[in-house]
């Protein structure tokens, strides 16, 4: 596993990828915070979170797309597949890489509240269970990305499938109240990653959210490790 | 070695490889001879664990790829027919890559030059995959293969988009192989497998159509002679004639010559010189020969003889 691991995380380095995700995601950051923060003239730094989730669902895809369709691309997961070595490790390689690489990017708002502390004490506990929620957040997401990259050969659909699922859990809310019967309403708001992520924002870290995010990338990292087991019989 | 039982593989309703049996012994160099889309890929695909079979078993030193795939698959090397390299990596980080990644206990830095150094690779040690020449990158892939020295190595097509001179150094190379490990190589090239192999399974349709050392299928290739001849006259009189010679077993018109003669092959047994009487024979219905001469049947007649199922049932019992 950690050979896979190094590899992938080298790959993001050595390309551009890591690189760009990180410039996008300090654009959008910064703009958030001067708009947000900064200007307002406020410590509550909450907003720049919020804000940053949307962009987030677009850059994770990034970042996951070529985990698997690149290999299946280029022929190179043969060479991964007759290694002596499990299908979890090659999954749990991959997508621990991409995790790595994205926790990187969360320094940013490490950053910020430094920033914030030249002028008046930042509300650290907020900050921090506020990264812990978008790095949990990130998490679920790159899981389903990279399952979603198992699938198909082209990375370009790789992550315009896994920027629809996104977008798609963002929106489950308001499509939760668009519906109009009750036990798919109730299944909606369940899966919805709004209403966990909330907790995190307002600074409360419980159990419960943990544990419901923690549980997207368990149910499709297995279900990635499927995939790829189903290919050998076809 | 190295143990394939009743190979069964579909694809949905196409049967891709069909009941297919032999064995490899320790130390033995197999060559897999078929025509493009035979099963070469799909068998050894198999072997390594990359694809399932859907019925029958793979033993490779005594472990099922299926019951334990790790102790099979770190038992072999393999060199898919698209080399795996990841092109954004130089030469040594991939090596390295593949040595964590099959978790080798060898002492690594001198491993990977010993394996370079075998695979001639030590010059481009230090550059990027995606800027190697065709060549060094099947070298790169066969030093992949090489990496953990496991007793079995699978080379799928090594020499496909080769110049002739790396064709002869990868056959010196596959033949140096032979000594320390056992080697299964696909080839539709049938002169490389004939340089290089100690035995021969030829597979056509995802069906077994021949097992036997090299020596012997050389050997009934070579019981066999042709006779190429240039004839003036009209087919009707000629072909008739041409079979009725005693000795004859096969007789076909190739073509017309721009000089207008007909152009026939005649096959007939080693031990049964026919050339006299298609002499008299063509004197008799005065059809002139213009050209006659001997034609040795090349590998590749054979080969296609093989698999267009000629003589499938006497040759299937070559060997055990």
């Amino acid at each position: 596993m950690s050979a896979i691991y190094k590899r992938e995380l080298n790959a993001y380095f050595t390309s551009p990828i890591a690189y760009v995700v990180y410039a996008v995601a300090a654009l959008f950051g910064g703009m958030f915070f001067m708009g947000t923060v900064l200007t307002p003239d406020t410590t509550d730094m909450t907003y720049v979170f919020l804000n940053m989730t949307s962009v987030v669902i677009i850059l994770i895809p990034i970042l996951t797309m070529r985990l698997f369709s690149e290999e299946k691309n280029k022929k190179t997961e043969q060479g991964l597949l007759t290694a002596p070595v499990n299908l979890f490790q090659i999954v749990m390689g991959k997508y621990l890489a991409a995790v790595t690489v994205y926790a990187i990017m969360l320094v940013l708002f490490v950053i910020y509240g430094i920033i914030i502390s030249f002028f008046a004490a930042p509300s650290w506990i907020t900050i921090i269970s506020n990264i812990i929620g978008l790095l949990l957040f990130g998490m679920a997401l790159i899981s389903i990305g990279t399952f979603v990259s198992s699938l198909t050969e082209s990375q370009i659909v790789a992550a315009i499938i896994s920027i629809g699922v996104g977008l798609l859990i963002s929106y489950m809310d308001s499509l939760a109240s668009s519906v109009n019967v009750d036990f798919i309403k109730t299944i909606l708001s369940a899966i919805s990653f709004t209403t966990p992520y909330q907790n995190f924002a307002v600074g409360i870290i419980k159990l419960s959210d943990v544990v419901f995010f923690l549980s997207v990338p368990v149910l499709f990292n297995f279900l990635t490790v499927r995939v790829l087991e189903r290919r050998r019989w076809n | 070695m190295v143990e394939v039982k009743n190979l069964v593989k579909r694809y949905g309703d196409k049967l891709a490889v069909n009941n297919v049996s032999f064995t490899v012994n320790e130390g033995e160099i197999l060559g897999f001879l078929g025509p493009n889309g035979a099963g070469k890929s799909t068998t050894m695909n198999i072997i390594t664990g990359y694809l399932s079979s859907t019925s029958g078993t793979v033993t490779v030193d005594g472990c099922e790829i299926l019951d334990d795939p790790k102790g099979a698959k770190s038992k072999i090397g393999y060199l898919p027919e698209m080399p795996p390299l990841y092109q954004d990596m130089t030469v040594k980080r991939y090596l390295e890559f593949v040595y964590d990644l099959k978790k080798v206990t060898l002492p690594k830095q001198e491993h990977l030059a010993e394996v370079a150094k075998v695979t001639k690779i030590t010059d481009v040690y230090n550059r990027i995959i995606k800027n190697l020449s065709k060549g060094y990158r099947q070298r790169v892939g066969l030093a992949q293969a090489l990496i953990g020295n496991p007793p079995v190595i699978i080379l799928d097509e090594p020499s496909v988009g080769l110049d002739p001179k790396q064709i002869i150094e990868m056959r010196n190379l596959i033949r140096g192989l032979g000594k320390k490990h056992t080697v299964i190589l696909s080839s539709h090239v049938l002169s490389e497998i004939q340089a290089v192999c100690d035995r021969i399974v030829v597979i056509n349709n995802g069906q077994l159509v021949a097992d036997e050392s090299t020596q012997e299928i050389t050997s009934t290739v070579k019981g066999v002679k042709r006779l190429q001849l240039h004839i003036s006259g009209s087919d009707a009189s000629i072909m008739p004639a041409l079979r009725s010679v005693e000795g004859v077993t096969r007789a076909r018109k190739i073509s017309r010559t721009p000089d207008g003669y007909g152009e026939y092959v005649v096959e007939y047994n080693v031990d049964n010189d026919i050339r006299k009487g298609v002499f008299n024979a063509m004197a008799k219905i005065n059809c002139p020969i213009v050209m006659m001469r001997n034609a040795e049947m090349s590998l590749e007649d054979a080969f296609l003889k093989i698999t267009n199922g000629e003589d499938v049932t006497s040759r299937r019992g070559g060997r055990k």
